[in-house]
């Protein structure tokens, strides 16, 4: 694990930080540490441990064994303090269906003890901030999910938290309505708000996150940024060749044949189609060609998280 | 479980500042439909008083069995006052808390917030209690507007109602954090809340029960919240029988509140 470089204490720290369910390993004894500031991911497939370790911090799930702390504090002891300092997006949506839009953020800050007025200005910046001020006297349920998924974002907002948890925030979103989510997310991080969040999405993850870590089967299995571990762990460039299969034919070996040895750093053969591994995309596509591969189609791309989860798993992340 | 009980009988324990905030939250739901609360809560009293009490009662009242020859109508007034202050709160303890527990979540985003599970648990006792408040003042409006009490004491029916739906919720909410759908519910309500309903000395006296039975009304909070709330309706107070029939009621709301407290936290810290 790298040290954080700041030398102040970590806003969020865990030593072998372990969450069992009766005989079942959510998260099997992890470490990390956040920084202030920092946008910080849980990258992993469903299952992974990612949404136990996120409740562990949010101290809404008891820690079973190891050591956490967050804003420095215990969360089995000091559990309403820190959450005092908090946001919460939690993977389902939990808004209040009997309640307005803006009623749901309003009886959020009372929860959070902020008076009417105050509840109320900062509920009135907040729907402008995720850009729901017209719908702010409708019933939650018409809105769409994007809408929705932004509706809790500023609930969680109304606290004006220093730490931002968020348990898949995109996940069933379409394209256009996550770039609205991220974009939001990005502001918050410039106004120094420090973002925790776990993903099983790589753009998501490269697009949001400082650093993060890769989760597998309840353990840790990579730590770095984005850049880091794609250096780490895979070339630059990454070849697709997808080849028109015979009747019968389940994999791709019949059209490979060895033919892309010592072409590329490493292959990868996926059930519909092969990765070859290598600094030039190009030159291998080309070299392939030579040696009389007939792919049905080639495409050239930079490596991304999705290739280092590959590499490190064996398996791809989105089943 | 008595040391539970006790703790809790410490008032800042239970009615923290934070389970305030659950309870305006039910507030905030209740300013949406409180027209519709406030019709139901006049026109279902007045139906019933006045198709049983005066209806069914000009059968009863010719053959005047009932102890000291009390018209029915006053007979069942406060009883029914009291049965139904504890249908609302029994309803309201099961399928809303599921929705919140289960179909909503709203729990689970509340207790992101510095608020608790007890907070929850405790807030929407509160509102519980506030509900069967207001239904059985207005109850209590058309008992008087009906002229069916004798004694101005009936207005004490009111927190014996309150109590009575208390002694029905706890347990209630209890059972509900055990649940992770409504199929018991159903049960519950016709094995359980309805029979209370009809045979703990509502619409006729339990030594009418079968001699098997009556112990089994003494048992069930409602028969002793109707027994106190007649007596105070009728003026014929009895004050041994009376500290009995409350206390037998806090005993049930105080175990309920205990084993609630319990499996709330079962259910939604995990």
């Amino acid at each position: 694990m790298t040290e954080i470089s700041t030398g102040q204490e970590p806003l969020i720290r865990a030593r072998r930080l372990t969450k069992r369910f009766g005989s079942f390993t959510a998260v099997d004894g992890v470490d990390f540490d956040v920084a202030a500031g920092e946008a910080f991911g849980f990258l992993g497939p469903n299952g992974a441990g990612k949404t136990s370790t996120m409740r562990m911090i949010g101290t809404v799930s008891p820690v079973t064994a190891g050591d956490l702390t967050v804003f420095g504090l215990d969360p089995a002891r000091d559990g309403a303090r820190i959450r005092t300092r908090l946001g919460v997006v939690p993977q389902a949506d939990t808004l209040d269906n009997e309640l307005s839009v803006l009623e749901n953020l309003l009886i959020y800050g009372r929860y959070f003890d902020l008076s009417w007025a105050e509840a109320r200005r900062r509920a009135d910046e907040l729907l402008d901030f995720v850009q729901l001020t017209e719908r702010s006297g409708d019933k939650v349920e018409p809105l769409s999910g994007g809408m929705k998924r932004r509706l809790v974002i500023a609930r969680a907002l109304i606290n004006e938290p220093s730490l931002l948890l968020l348990d898949e925030p995109t996940t069933g979103l379409d394209p256009q309505a996550r770039h609205l989510l991220w974009d939001r997310l990005y502001r918050l991080k410039q106004r120094g708000v420090t973002l925790c969040l776990t993903t099983h999405y790589m753009d998501e993850a490269e697009q949001l996150c400082d650093r993060l870590v890769v989760m597998d089967r309840a353990r840790i299995v990579a730590e770095g940024s984005p850049r880091q571990l794609i250096d780490r762990y895979v070339t630059r460039e990454v070849l697709e060749l997808r080849f028109r299969r015979a009747e019968g034919e389940t994999d791709d070996s019949a059209h490979l044949n060895g033919q892309l040895e010592g072409l590329a750093e490493r292959v990868e053969q996926l059930p519909d189609r092969v990765l070859v591994y290598t600094a030039d995309g190009e030159a291998a596509a080309a070299a392939a060609y030579e040696r009389g591969l007939r792919p049905a189609s080639v495409l050239v791309r930079r490596s991304s998280l999705e290739d280092v989860f590959l590499r490190l798993t064996g398996r791809s992340l989105v089943d | 479980m008595t040391a539970i009980g006790l703790r809790l009988v410490r008032p800042g324990a239970i009615a923290s500042r934070r389970s305030l905030r659950v309870l305006e939250h039910d507030l905030l739901v209740f300013r949406r439909g409180w027209h519709s609360y406030l019709l139901s809560g006049l026109s279902q009293p007045f139906l019933y008083l006045v198709s049983m009490g005066v209806g069914l009662g000009l059968y009863v009242n010719r053959n005047s069995n009932l102890p000291g020859g009390v018209p029915y109508l006053d007979y069942i007034a406060p009883a029914l006052l009291v049965t139904q202050a504890m249908m609302a709160a029994s309803f309201e303890s099961a399928w809303p808390i599921m929705g919140k527990i289960e179909w909503d979540k709203t729990y689970h985003a509340a207790l992101n917030t510095p608020l608790g599970a007890m907070d929850l648990l405790v807030g929407d006792l509160m509102w519980i209690a506030f509900r069967a408040t207001l239904l059985s003042v207005l109850f209590l409006a058309v008992i008087v507007a009906l002229g069916a009490a004798a004694s101005p004491m009936v207005v004490l029916a009111v927190p014996v109602a309150v109590l009575t739906a208390l002694a029905f919720a706890a347990p209630i909410m209890a059972f509900t954090a055990t649940q992770t759908g409504d199929s018991g519910f159903n049960a519950l309500f016709r094995f359980g809340i309805t029979p209370l309903f009809l045979f703990s000395g509502t619409f006729f006296p339990i030594e009418r029960l079968p001699l098997f039975l009556q112990p089994l009304a003494w048992v069930t909070p409602l028969y002793h919240g109707v027994a106190v709330a007649r007596s105070l309706s009728l003026g014929q107070v009895e004050p041994v029988g009376l500290t009995v029939h409350i206390l037998a009621l806090l005993a049930v709301a105080m175990a309920g509140l205990a084993a609630a407290r319990v499996t709330f936290r079962r259910r939604l810290v995990v």
